[in-house]
């Protein structure tokens, strides 16, 4: 168990790129972080540097508030689950489990290395394959086995690179709701690489956000969600993305491409002095005016658009509105996108509407949004003009104390059955 | 398409007989006269008119038992420390190559590579008279050295390319897991590259094994000199009779081992001990 400390960290690569940029990241003592961002965001390399795969350019890295930067992988005591597993295909499971105890010479004797074994391969559920070797498993059996290799030897922390890139979806599901539970249970420190945010947001207490080597915010995901810094943290978290309008500031609405929106005062003071700001609203925020419930639609505002055309996905459907955008706030989105390393795409506002909604692509329609939650970016520095710091703060907090809870309820259902 | 597939396999099965028979031919030559008469060998027959053993006889208890004994034993033994000391050196370098960046690693291999396209005649007579002034001629090391010029460049070349197919992240996990550079390197990856340094010992072995210019060119007497060159010196029984059939002898026996090191091995240089390292 330990807890980790980033201090300013630097990776600098031989051309002076610059890979990893200043990261300084608390990790607390049984804490699950994620490094989520997009390909080439520096969030693989950072890992590896907490592992010490990878020099540290400058900055520190402590392991329980001890200095590690020159200490070799071995010497860190961390456990780490590479994106391909990195079996031993020479050793059968059971050796594949065991080698990291048998590294440690004249520290277990054979009986207890074997019981050891047993009792992780148990857990994970690789019983009945203990004397197989790694090319006969699945590919679910080998990212088991790899988890194995990393709880059988006690490590203070464990570092996972996109375990679960190479499972198919189904999978995937199942591995991250067996790795949240095997971390609570366990109540071991864990840094999670990955650049799903699905599994960013459901596995992580908290969530470090990076781009080109600099973190852009660290917070739960709810705090991510709601209240995100920034234009890019506010893209790249949520599926489908948040939709970024351009905006005309007036005294008391703004005016977009789909009509004027009235807005909160306060939320129109922080963009004062601004001539135009992006809307960011998330697609959940709009919906069929026809079936907005009476105590909501105070709160927000009624308006007419064209759907070019919906999707319907059983539970909800998705309207998509194409607009078109001055030249540069079309760049501007365009670069936004490309950082978010997404396809660039036609300017259209993405609308979730309930899946009973009528509404059909074609025709002028009846939307409705919930102002309260829309979002303002300074369309220069991508800067949240309207984020509310506090809010945000009570959020995380909130995540952390569902987080101890968790742990100790993990801790008394598994003491329970050893009495019992 | 089940006739067309036959057909297929029936003109390749054609071409297979037509090579092996091309390829074996001659060894099957040889092997029928070892076992004739010296009077049998003009007989314009294919078969020995009857299989006697007499060569195998002269060559190993006869009157030519110390020039091929001693033959023998100079090949195995040459051949062997040449093998091992290549296989050693070349996996060293070809990890080094494989995982290192290092100034200099392309010169390392376009070196090797321009070795070994070196003719050999042509390095021969400036190392005679090199290893008579140095006292390496005719020894077992004034063998061994030039043989490492043969053998250790397709080594490297070969592990080098078989270390590049082996995951990175294997030894990196046995770093993390606890293990030392080299540690990593002993558990992690030399059991992975066993098929790869068995494929290129086999090789080194067989190239020194068949060298015949060095063996003949830097060799006089018996302490030194390798069977390929031994059977030039063969003689018949009588100045009348050629060693034809002792000659054959020999070369069947020196192609046992040969023959031996590729069944035995056969099964380590095909599996794919790599499959399953990463996800398949």
């Amino acid at each position: 168990m330990a807890s980790i400390t980033l201090r300013n960290l630097v990776k600098q690569y031989g051309d002076g790129f610059p890979a990893v940029n200043d990261v300084s990241i608390d990790i607390a003592d049984g804490e699950f972080i994620i490094l989520v961002g997009p390909s080439g965001c520096g969030k693989s390399t950072l890992l590896r540097m907490i592992v010490g795969l990878e020099d540290i350019t400058s900055g520190d890295l402590l392991i329980n508030g001890e200095r590690v930067n020159e200490k070799a992988p071995r010497e860190r005591n961390l456990a780490m689950v590479f994106q391909n597993y990195a079996l031993y295909p020479h050793l059968t499971v059971f050796e594949n489990i065991a080698f990291p105890l048998r590294l440690a010479k004249h520290r277990h004797s054979e009986e207890e290395i074997r019981r050891m074994v047993t009792e992780a391969a148990r857990t994970l559920e690789l019983t009945d394959h203990l004397e197989r070797k790694p090319a006969n498993l699945s590919g679910g059996q080998r990212q088991r086995v790899a988890m194995g290799r990393a709880i059988v030897r006690k490590a203070d922390a464990f570092l996972f690179d996109e375990p679960l890139s190479n499972l198919d979806a189904k999978l995937r599901g199942q591995m991250r709701s067996e790795i949240s539970q095997m971390q609570r249970r366990l109540g071991v420190t864990s840094v999670y690489v990955t650049h799903d945010q699905t599994e960013a947001m459901t596995l992580g207490d908290r969530v470090a956000v990076l781009k080109k080597g600099v973190l852009q915010q660290i917070a739960s995901p709810r705090e991510l969600y709601e209240q995100p810094v920034n234009l890019f943290v506010a893209g790249f978290i949520g599926s489908p993305s948040m939709n970024f309008l351009p905006a005309a500031v007036e005294p008391d609405r703004l005016r977009t491409p789909v009509g004027d929106i009235p807005l909160a005062a306060d939320k129109l003071r922080a963009a004062a002095g601004r001539q135009v700001v992006l809307a960011g609203i998330r697609p959940e925020y709009f919906e069929d005016a026809a079936l907005v419930d009476e105590a909501k639609r105070g709160h927000g505002y009624a308006f007419t658009a064209e759907l070019t055309h919906s999707e319907w996905l059983g539970n909800e459907q998705y309207g998509y509105i194409s607009f078109d955008p001055s030249p540069e706030i079309r760049r501007l989105l365009e670069n936004l996108a490309r950082d978010m390393d997404a396809e660039e795409l036609r300017p259209q506002i993405v609308v979730t509407l309930d899946a009973a909604s009528r509404i059909r692509g074609g025709r002028p329609a009846q939307l409705w949004v919930d102002t309260r939650r829309v979002h303002l970016f300074d369309p220069e520095t991508g800067l949240n003009l309207t984020r509310d710091a506090e809010a945000g703060q009570a959020l995380t907090a909130e995540a952390e104390a569902a987080r101890k809870e968790e742990i100790n309820l993990a801790r008394e259902r598994q003491r329970v059955p050893v009495q019992g | 398409m089940k006739t067309s597939a036959g057909r297929e396999r029936a003109i390749w099965a054609a071409i297979a007989i037509l090579v092996l028979l091309y390829a074996l031919f001659p060894v099957a030559s040889i092997f029928a006269t070892s076992f004739k008469q010296p009077s049998d060998l003009t007989s314009g027959k294919f078969l020995p008119t009857e299989w006697v053993t007499d060569n195998y006889e002269q060559i190993l208890v006869g009157n030519a038992q110390g020039l091929f004994l001693s033959a023998l034993w100079n090949s195995v033994g040459i051949a062997l420390i040449a093998t091992f000391i290549a296989v050693v050196l070349a996996t060293l370098c070809a990890y080094a190559i494989a995982r290192l960046d290092f100034p200099g690693k392309r010169l390392v291999l376009t070196t090797a590579l321009a070795v070994s396209i070196f003719p050999v005649i042509s390095i021969v007579t400036p190392l005679f008279n090199l290893w008579r002034s140095i006292g390496l001629y005719d020894t077992w090391p004034g063998l061994i050295i030039p043989y490492l010029s043969l053998t250790l460049p397709i080594s490297i070349w070969t592990l080098a390319a078989f270390f590049r197919q082996i995951p990175w992240e294997l030894e990196q996990a046995a770093q993390v897991d606890g293990a030392t550079t080299w540690q990593a390197f002993r558990k992690a990856i030399v059991p992975l590259a066993a098929p790869g340094v068995f494929t290129t010992a086999i090789i080194a072995f067989f190239i020194a094994w068949n060298d015949f210019v060095y063996g003949i060119s830097l060799t006089s007497t018996e302490a030194a000199r390798p069977v390929p060159a031994a059977l030039a010196f063969f003689t018949g029984a009588s100045q009348f009779e050629a060693p034809t059939g002792a000659i054959s002898a020999a070369a069947i026996i020196v192609t046992i081992p040969v023959v031996l090191l590729v069944v035995l091995f056969q099964r380590q240089i095909v599996s794919g001990l790599t499959q399953g390292a990463v996800k398949g």
